[in-house]
């Protein structure tokens, strides 16, 4: 098997993700403009050396708002996948370990969960809640734990046959504390892979919240409402589309990329 | 076979029943409750909300509410309209045809491409086509479905003015070349997803039925190259391959939400927007259950079509 930092796949797309995740924290050093920096003699500029992605209908330097948007984007995705991870470790580890009763409601919760087409059900949610970032990063985590519990209760019920479990039980020792000391490490590689698709799918459910207006709220640029207001005026000015577009694209595509990578190493 | 079918149905009933407990949930946990909407209107008294409070029943125990709607809901009152009056069943009615006609065309579009992407995968693991289709295939899952959607429009309505940008039919035309140019470009978006997934899956299992003893037999009795990999092996691997198309079928019914939307296609999709926009609770309930009910139902379906198209599954 090969190491991790030697697969074809990881080589390309995790210095590409790591490289946008700086640009993206590092962008006010990188740009000299401001995201919400109106400019009304510039306006609708095609992309030049002073605008690399060109300018908006208010003459905002659409490069700086890609990368403050990517911020946005990049924190809700990471702290969404946090929640999902939390929610859905929980109650995978709780359904697997102990069996019975519990673990049929939690999994009737969850195919319950699952049924419900999770875009539709997100934006009802948010146009009630009307979100601020904090309770779109809750909402997004919130219906994304599935998959992860699913995964984790898996791992947990073939984990909690093993010998130095059972000893573990034999000593005495609380549930509760074989789960946390014993089958929760033993369980993190495929936790860290879940949370890492999270990632990427957290990302692109905010993009399309804010596209329907959902989401991150302007002024405040993110790249899915960057997206929806270049809706209007994508003929005469496509780079407006065309830039937030490809940086939730590559975002989107190199998480999970690396995520397939550490899922398909051996641990 | 029945047996099975009736025990499978009534496994789907506590989730439909926690599906709609879940979506009344949702829809009362607003500040407002349903009545939201009319509380931000300062045109609005608090007489006249107290009085729509007791006329639609709002001031009752939760419990009773849920159960006088989960009632209507199964004798097919799904209640009225906020926004027009009308009754909501009728208006989910009239869209569902067009969402149907675009699902159609995506999974046509979507089967078509992954089939052969599938079956040369599986003959030449490894080669140029396996590699790309993988490639693909991530990127399929990576792209914001109304990126690619605005960017096709940019490209073939804005830029070759080849097809028409949105809409169901040109106003006053409804020909088939018509209609076929219409749905060519929220297919082929709706398609994207999955196309290569199926693609994949179409792989894997095409290199288990390529591997199977009656393939083996099939060669030995000197049955063309040809017709043992597209008769024989692709109908055993087509097996699998259709019960995902039926369960992914339950998943455009999301996608078509932001393919309809950005097309302008007048679906499901469209209308739930249409209703977001406004706060429609009755319809947005309606919608989040059909849609849930259809997920439920479809995978339900994918379960008995797997059971029923395969002798070597034993119905229990």
């Amino acid at each position: 098997m090969k190491l991790f930092a030697e697969r074809k796949a990881t080589v390309t797309a995790g210095p590409v993700l790591i490289g946008m995740a700086l640009m993206a924290a590092a962008a006010p050093v990188l740009t000299p403009y401001l995201p919400d920096g109106i400019d009304l003699a510039g306006r609708r500029a095609a992309p030049s050396f002073g605008h690399l992605f060109g300018t908006d209908e208010l003459g905002r330097d659409v490069f700086t708002r890609t990368l403050y948007g990517a911020r946005i984007s990049l924190v809700i995705g990471l702290l969404a996948a946090g929640v999902t991870a939390a929610i859905g470790v929980t109650i995978g580890a709780v359904a697997g370990y102990v069996g019975g009763w519990i673990d049929n409601i939690l999994m009737r919760l969850t195919d319950t969960m699952l049924s419900v087409p999770r875009l539709p059900l997100l934006m009802i949610a948010a146009a009630i809640m009307e979100p601020s970032v904090p309770t779109l990063i809750l909402l997004i985590g919130v219906v994304g734990w599935m998959e992860t519990a699913r995964v984790i209760r898996a791992e947990f019920l073939s984990l909690k046959q093993r010998t130095y479990v059972e000893a573990a039980r034999a000593t005495g020792m609380l549930p509760a504390r074989i789960m946390v000391r014993h089958l929760l490490p033993a369980a993190a590689p495929a936790a860290v892979v879940a949370a890492t698709l999270a990632v990427g799918r957290a990302i692109l459910l905010e993009s399309a919240m804010s596209f329907f207006g959902v989401g991150v709220q302007p002024p405040q640029p993110s790249l899915g409402n960057m997206l929806y207001q270049a809706q209007t005026s994508m003929a005469t000015e496509p780079w407006l589309a065309f830039f937030p577009g490809i940086f939730i694209f590559l975002t989107v595509l190199t998480v999970f990329m690396v995520g397939s990578e550490l899922g398909a190493m051996e641990v | 076979m029945l047996r099975f079918i009736a025990r499978r149905s009534l496994q789907a009933v506590p989730l439909l029943f926690l599906i709609s407990v879940l979506v009344f949930a949702l829809i009362h946990a607003a500040p407002g409750g349903p009545l939201d909407m009319y509380l931000a209107n300062p045109n609005v008294r608090p007489e006249d909300i107290e009085r729509l409070r007791a006329a639609l029943g709002l001031d009752r125990p939760l419990v009773e509410q849920y159960f006088s709607w989960a009632k209507g809901f199964l004798v097919g009152e799904w209640g009225y309209s906020f926004t027009d009056g009308r009754p909501v069943l009728e208006r989910l009615m009239e869209r569902l045809p067009a969402t149907l006609e675009l699902i159609a065309g995506a999974i046509v579009v979507a089967a078509v491409v992954a089939l052969p992407l599938g079956v040369f995968g599986a003959l030449r693991r490894g080669g140029w086509v396996d590699h790309t289709t993988t490639v693909v295939a991530f990127a399929g899952i990576s792209l914001p479905v109304f990126w690619v959607g605005l960017l096709l429009q940019l490209i073939f309505a804005v830029g070759l003015g080849w097809l028409p940008s949105s809409g169901r039919t040109s106003f006053g035309d409804g020909g088939m070349l018509d209609r076929l140019s219409h749905i060519i470009m929220p297919a082929i978006v709706l398609a994207a997803l999955h196309a290569a997934a199926w693609s994949r899956f179409l792989r894997s299992s095409m290199g288990n039925a390529i591997r199977q003893r009656f393939v083996l037999a099939a060669r030995a009795r000197g049955v063309p190259e040809r017709r043992v990999v597209w008769k024989h092996a692709l109908r055993n691997a087509l097996l699998p391959f259709v019960t995902v198309i039926t369960m992914d079928a339950a998943i455009m019914v999301t996608g078509a939400v932001i393919t309809e939307s950005v097309f302008a296609w007048p679906g499901l999709g469209s209308l739930f927007t249409e209703a977001l926009a406004r706060r429609d609770y009755t319809v947005l309930m309606a919608f989040l259950m059909m849609t849930s009910g259809a997920v439920v139902f479809l995978n339900l379906t994918a379960d008995v079509l797997y059971h029923a198209l395969d002798p070597r599954v034993r119905v229990r």
